[in-house]
C-alpha cells in the first residue's frame, strides 16, 4: 500500500502544472480566456494535446497514452488548482470515455485520435430536463430511420455542447434500455450559454436528427454508469485541487489583511475555522486518491461504491471549504475580480454535474445493512 | 500509488489477526467488546502475553523490545488489535514514558525501567495536568527542590487516569522557578509508595472511577530519578504528546463499534434517516482511516506528521458521534444505566449512556481538540 506518486506521476504533475500555471496562474488571464466563446483557450487545448494529456486515458493504438485513473486524477487536480476552463473532464474523461468503452474500432480510431490530437472537442449530451444523475435517458428517444437512426427530444444542460465538434448522445431505445449515439454538427439546434463558473453549456434540440450508434444500438446503461463513475472520481480530484488553492488563498489573505490595526490571523475564530477547512480538505484528498486507485484495479461494483463514497466526502468538503473561503475573505470574496469566489463557484458546479452528496448518500444508505464494516482494501 | 497490501504485508496482517484472536483470553476480549470497565488484571494479563510475543512495544528501539516495523506494519498491528477487541498495551507505559526513557534517559535508567515497563511489572501513571495547568500545561506549579542527593516535591496533579493502580508516576515538575515557564521544567520518576504521595479518586459523570488527583507533600525523590537533563523536560513532553496524539486516532475501535451498532439497530436500520446517518459516519470513518494510512507512511524519525492533528481531531469526533448513535439506538432503554443484570433490557442499552458520557473526554485529552486546531493553524497553515 502506497499513497505517494511515483517518479513518472510526479513528472506528469510538474509538466501539467507548468503548462496550465503559465496560462492561468495569473487569474486575469483566466478571466480573459473565459470572457469569450468557447469559454476556454484553444491554444491551451492544443498544448495539452501536444503534452499527451487529452489522450491520457486512451489506448496507444488510438493515439492515447494508456494511463490510469491516478494519472487522470493528477491532471484533474492541476487543472482545478488554476481553474483551467478547458473541458478535460467532460470532453476527454466523459465523452471520450464513452467512445473508448462503446465505440467501434473505426469510431475509436477517428474520435479518440481526434480528441487526443486536439482536433476534436466532444461533448456528452445526457442530462434532460427533470433527470437527476441516472445513467439512463428518457426524454430523448431513438427511432430507426431507414437504414440508420434518428433522435428526437431535448438535452440540457450539455457541458460545452455548443462548441463541441460532435456529440455523444444517450437516448431511449424503442425496445427499452438506453443507447449511445454520435451526432454531428448540422441539423441540431444548439443554444449555448455561460454557466456560473464561467464554463459553457447548451440546450440541444434534436428533431429526427440523424445519428450513428456508438458501436451498436443496444442498451448501454452499464457502460454509461461506469464512465460516469470514472468521471466522478476525476471530478473529485479536480475538487481537491480547487479546495487546496481556496484554502491557500484564505490562509494568505488572513495573514495580510488588516482590520482593527492587526492582521486577521490574530483572530482565533478565523484561524480555527481555517483549521477545520484543512481537516475537510485532507479527508477529501484521501478519498479521492483512494477512489482513483480502486478505479484502476477494482470491479465495476467496487468502483461504483468508491465513486459514491468519494463524491459524498468531496461534496461535503467542497461546500464547507468553498463557503468558508468566501466568508473568511469577507466582501472581496464576493467579487468576480478576485479569484476565491470562482473556486467556490466551480466547486458548486462539480458538485451538481455528476451527483451531489445527498444523491450518493442515498445510494450508500440503501446498501448499509448489507455489510458489516467498510474495508478500504480491495 | 498502490492500494493493495504487498504479499508480505498481507501475510503480516493475517499473522496478527490469527495471534490476537487466538492468544488473548476470550474473556478479556469480550469485556472490551461489551465496553465493560476493564480490571487491572485484564490489562496486565493481556499486555504480558503481548510482551512475551514481542508485540507490546513495537514502537520502541529494537534493543529494548521494539520491532523496527514500517509505519504501515505498526498501523496494521494496531488496527488488528482493535479489530480483535484486544486492549491496547497500557499507553502510559508503551507510548508515553517508555519511548521517552528510551530516547532521553540514561543507560542506567533504561536498564532499570524499560524491561519492567514493557512487561507491565511497573504500572505507570501520568503526572502532567494540574488544576491550573490543563491545555496550558507549561503553567504547572508542582515544584521539585534539590536537597542533598534528593529532590523534594510538593504540589498537586490531576486527571491521573487509573492512578489508583499506579506503581510509579512520571511527573513534570518545576525545577527553576526563575526561568520562563517552558524552560524551568524537569521530568521525574516517582515511586507512588513514597511517603507523602496521596491518590484521591475523582468521580466522573458516568459514575465511574477512572481518574484521580495525586497530592505530593514533601516527597523525597533520588536525583537518579531525573529523566535526561534538568529543565529540559518541555522537549520530552512535546515528544511524548506527539506520540500520544497518533495513538488516539482510534479508527479500528470506532469501526468495530459502528459495526456493532448496526447489528444492535436491527430493523431500525430500515429507517432511511438512520441508514443515512450510519452511511455518513461510515464514510467519514473510511476517510479517516485512509488519512491515517497516508499519514503513517510519512512519519519519519518518530516525529509526528503535522497532519496527525487531523487524526486526533476527527478521530475523537467520530468516536464520540458513534457513542452518541448507540444511545439514540437504545432510546428509552438508555435511561436504565443503573439496572442490574436481572434487567430485561439488553446490556448494551444499559451501558450506552455511561459510555457516551465517558467519551466526552476524548476531545479533551491528549491536547484538546482546540489545541489541535491551534497546531493545524500555526504549523500547517502558518497562521
Amino acid at each position: 500500500m502506497d499513497f505517494t506518486y511515483d517518479d513518472e506521476q510526479q513528472a506528469l504533475r510538474e509538466a501539467v502544472r507548468g503548462l496550465v500555471g503559465k496560462a492561468y496562474s495569473d487569474y486575469e488571464n483566466r478571466r480573459r480566456a473565459v470572457a469569450e466563446d468557447p469559454g476556454f483557450s484553444e491554444t491551451v487545448w492544443l498544448q495539452l494535446a501536444e503534452m499527451g494529456v487529452l489522450g491520457l486515458p486512451f489506448e496507444e493504438q488510438y493515439g492515447g497514452m494508456g494511463a490510469g485513473a491516478v494519472e487522470v486524477g493528477i491532471v484533474a487536480q492541476e487543472l482545478g488548482r488554476v481553474l483551467a476552463p478547458e473541458p478535460f473532464l467532460t470532453s476527454v474523461v466523459l465523452a471520450g470515455g464513452l467512445v473508448a468503452a462503446a465505440g467501434s474500432e473505426e469510431q475509436k480510431a477517428e474520435l479518440l485520435g481526434g480528441l487526443s490530437s486536439g482536433d476534436l472537442v466532444l461533448a456528452f449530451a445526457h442530462a434532460e430536463p427533470g433527470s437527476r444523475w441516472t445513467p439512463t435517458a428518457e426524454a430523448v428517444r431513438a427511432e430507426s430511420a431507414g437504414t440508420g437512426w434518428a433522435l428526437s427530444g431535448v438535452k440540457e444542460p450539455v457541458p460545452h455542447g455548443a462548441r463541441a465538434d460532435l456529440l455523444v448522445v444517450s437516448a431511449a431505445l424503442p425496445d427499452g434500455g438506453t443507447g449511445l449515439f454520435v451526432v454531428r454538427g448540422p441539423g441540431v439546434v444548439r443554444d449555448g450559454y455561460r454557466t456560473h463558473d464561467s464554463g459553457r453549456a447548451a440546450r440541444v434540440v434534436l428533431d429526427a436528427t440523424p445519428a450513428t450508434p456508438l458501436g451498436t444500438a443496444e442498451d448501454r446503461t452499464g457502460i454509461i454508469a461506469r464512465v460516469l463513475d470514472a468521471a466522478r472520481v476525476a471530478a473529485c480530484n479536480e475538487a481537491v485541487g480547487l479546495m487546496e488553492v481556496a484554502l491557500d488563498l484564505t490562509a494568505s489573505y488572513l495573514k495580510s489583511r488588516k482590520q482593527f490595526g492587526v492582521t486577521l490571523n490574530t483572530f482565533q475564530s478565523l484561524t480555527f475555522r481555517s483549521a477545520d477547512m484543512y481537516v475537510s480538505l485532507e479527508l477529501a484528498r484521501s478519498m479521492a486518491l483512494w477512489a482513483s486507485m480502486v478505479l484502476d484495479g477494482g470491479s465495476g461494483e467496487e468502483t461504483s461504491v468508491a465513486a459514491s463514497r468519494a463524491s459524498l466526502q468531496v461534496s461535503r468538503a467542497g461546500r464547507h471549504v468553498g463557503q468558508e473561503a468566501i466568508q473568511l475573505h469577507g466582501g472581496i470574496g464576493m467579487t468576480a475580480e478576485y479569484s476565491v469566489g470562482s473556486y467556490t463557484s466551480r466547486l458548486t458546479a462539480l458538485d451538481h454535474l455528476l451527483g451531489d452528496g445527498d444523491h450518493h448518500l442515498g445510494l450508500l444508505a440503501a446498501g448499509v445493512s448489507g455489510y458489516d464494516e467498510v474495508d478500504p482494501l480491495p | 500509488m498502490q492500494l493493495a497490501l504487498s504479499a508480505e504485508d498481507a501475510e503480516f496482517r493475517d499473522e496478527m489477526r490469527e495471534f490476537f484472536t487466538t492468544e488473548i483470553p476470550q474473556e478479556i476480549r469480550d469485556a472490551v467488546r461489551d465496553q465493560r470497565e476493564l480490571t487491572k488484571d485484564h490489562l496486565v494479563t493481556s499486555m504480558r502475553i503481548l510482551n512475551e510475543h514481542g508485540l507490546a512495544v513495537p514502537n520502541w528501539p529494537v534493543e529494548w523490545g521494539g520491532r523496527d516495523w514500517s509505519p504501515l506494519r505498526r498501523h496494521i498491528w494496531h488496527e488488528e488489535m482493535q479489530r480483535a477487541f484486544v486492549p491496547a498495551p497500557l499507553a502510559f507505559n508503551a507510548t508515553m514514558i517508555g519511548p521517552v526513557i528510551a530516547q532521553f534517559g540514561s543507560q542506567e535508567l533504561k536498564q532499570r525501567f524499560l524491561p519492567a515497563t514493557a512487561n507491565l511489572d511497573i504500572w505507570w501513571s501520568q503526572g502532567f495536568s494540574e488544576p491550573d495547568a490543563g491545555s496550558d500545561l507549561a503553567s504547572l506549579r508542582t515544584t521539585a527542590v534539590r536537597d542533598g542527593d534528593e529532590y523534594v516535591v510538593n504540589g498537586q496533579k490531576t486527571w491521573t487516569t487509573l492512578g489508583q493502580y499506579g506503581d510509579w508516576i512520571f511527573m513534570l515538575v518545576r525545577t527553576d522557578p526563575e526561568a520562563k515557564k517552558q524552560a524551568g521544567i524537569s521530568m521525574l520518576l516517582i515511586d507512588m509508595t513514597s511517603p507523602g504521595v496521596e491518590v484521591r479518586p475523582i468521580e466522573l459523570i458516568d459514575g465511574g472511577h477512572e481518574v484521580n488527583e495525586v497530592w505530593f507533600t514533601d516527597v523525597r525523590v533520588p536525583l537518579d530519578n531525573l529523566v535526561g537533563e534538568e529543565n529540559r523536560a518541555w522537549d520530552y513532553a512535546k515528544f511524548l504528546l506527539g506520540n500520544e496524539r497518533v495513538g488516539v486516532a482510534p479508527v479500528g475501535a470506532t469501526k468495530r463499534l459502528l459495526a456493532q451498532a448496526k447489528e444492535w439497530a436491527g430493523p431500525l436500520l430500515e429507517d432511511p434517516l438512520l441508514a443515512a446517518r450510519v452511511a455518513e459516519l461510515e464514510n467519514e470513518l473510511l476517510a479517516l482511516e485512509l488519512t491515517a494510512l497516508r499519514v503513517v507512511a510519512h512519519s519519519a524519525d518518530g516525529k509526528p506528521h503535522p497532519a496527525s492533528s487531523v487524526l486526533k481531531l476527527k478521530g475523537t469526533e467520530l468516536q464520540q458521534a458513534v457513542t452518541e448513535l448507540v444511545v439514540d439506538l437504545a432510546g428509552p432503554a438508555s435511561l436504565a444505566s443503573g439496572a442490574g443484570d436481572d434487567s430485561d433490557l439488553p446490556w448494551w442499552t444499559r451501558r450506552s449512556t455511561p459510555v457516551y458520557l465517558n467519551f466526552r473526554k476524548a476531545s479533551i485529552y491528549g491536547g484538546s481538540n482546540e489545541v489541535q486546531r491551534q497546531i493545524i493553524a500555526r504549523t500547517i497553515l502558518g497562521l
